[in-house]
């Protein structure tokens, strides 16, 4: 009988997948009024929490057990780009064009900054070859920008992984933190959101980080953060590191 | 009717994420650039021009806004299935160079929010 049932949540796995995740923000919602006291918001609860379920699987995160392979199709990139874009109908025009000028000099410092960040960890942990320190350096911009110029340059797959792991570091501390931090960098209104996704670059992260400060912020930040990893995949693999083999 | 909003963003959406492809085919990178960014462009711009010739009917505006109110619950999906195991055998290399690029973002964004910041929203709090 439970095998019957299983099959029947597996066949129908993007309905279970809607099932679960409004359990799991039911019971996110609960715990962070009755238990915490609203001191941390429901919706970083939530995310927090489906972080750590991914524990329970492995590249795929929760979506690797057979029975919640449908969260892959919910939280995959076709849906969670629909649904940024449909945040948009609450965006006000007059405030993007004004963030404009802000956002793309965020966008062109963001990349150059988290590239030479990850050059400079790389190059304190020995790593001195221009490609292997390229490559952790673009993946310090985002999980897609670094493996895009190790596989252009000819990295190995060992940097190329740990391009990939920086990546989803910056993630899941951006998802975490940006909710913690946000009033004390500004992190209030239209114009910081559209900066900060410069920034920061990774659109999950963006978007999670945002979703669990304020809401109505989403939609400035994703619009930013989209360009990140296409500047990236640009920057890093031609000019930086030119840049780099000139100073090697 | 909802389809309509479903469909208008769907357009949108296609189109912004066609555009991107495009670009990024132009400037030899295969991927995305920024696709989702124009997609959201589309939107705003297309909701502001219907907005002067008496808007979206509220039904079709629905059909959008229902995707956009599931944006959250998309994002615990997502979540839920992130690659978190890569994140820690990447070592001390990727935790310490992801953690820095955070760091460093969050710390640049109150000196770039000054820039073209309109004067009215320096003591407004949204």
């Amino acid at each position: 009988m439970s095998e019957l049932i299983e099959a029947v949540l597996i066949k129908n796995g993007l309905v279970f997948a809607f099932l679960c995740v409004g359990l799991l923000m039911w019971v996110s919602f609960w715990v962070s009024k009755h238990v915490l006291g609203s001191k941390i918001p429901g919706v970083a609860l939530a995310i927090v929490a489906g972080l750590a379920l991914a524990f329970l699987g492995d590249k795929k995160g929760l979506a690797d057990v057979p029975l919640f392979a449908g969260l892959a199709l919910l939280g995959g990139s076709m849906l969670r780009d629909f649904a940024v874009v449909a945040t948009a109908m609450g965006a006000d025009l007059d405030k993007i064009r004004s963030a404009g000028l802000a956002g793309t000099v965020a966008l062109f410092l963001g990349v150059t900054l988290s590239f030479v960040l990850g050059v400079v960890v790389a190059f304190l942990f020995g790593y001195s070859d221009p490609v292997s320190l390229a490559t952790i350096g673009a993946g310090a911009c985002t999980y897609i920008v670094g493996p895009v110029t190790g596989g252009a340059l000819g990295a190995s797959s060992k940097v190329i992984a740990i391009s990939i792991a920086a990546g989803v570091v910056k993630t899941i501390v951006t998802t975490v933190a940006t909710p913690l931090v946000a009033r004390s960098i500004g992190l209030d209104n239209p114009h910081a959101a559209a900066v900060f996704g410069g920034l920061i670059g990774t659109t999950s992260g963006v978007a999670a980080g945002l979703a669990a400060t304020d809401p109505k912020l989403v939609p400035y930040g994703a619009l930013t953060a989209t360009f990140y990893t296409g500047l990236g995949c640009l920057l890093c693999p031609s000019v930086f590191f030119i840049l780099l083999r000139w100073l090697a | 009717m909802t389809i309509y909003g479903v469909a208008l963003l769907a357009l949108c959406f296609l189109v912004g994420k066609i555009t991107g492809t495009l670009l990024g085919a132009a400037i030899g990178i295969d991927g995305d650039v920024g696709g989702v960014g124009f997609a959201m462009l589309l939107l705003v711009v297309g909701n502001n021009w219907l907005k002067h010739r008496g808007g979206l009917r509220r039904v079709t505006e629905g059909g959008i806004l229902f995707w956009s109110a599931m944006y959250i619950p998309i994002i615990v999906a997502m979540a839920s299935v992130q690659n978190v195991r890569a994140a820690l055998t990447g070592g001390w290399v990727a935790l310490l160079a992801g953690v820095a690029a955070t760091v460093g973002g969050f710390l640049l964004v109150p000196v770039l929010s000054r820039i073209g910041r309109p004067a009215a929203t320096q003591t407004e709090h949204e």
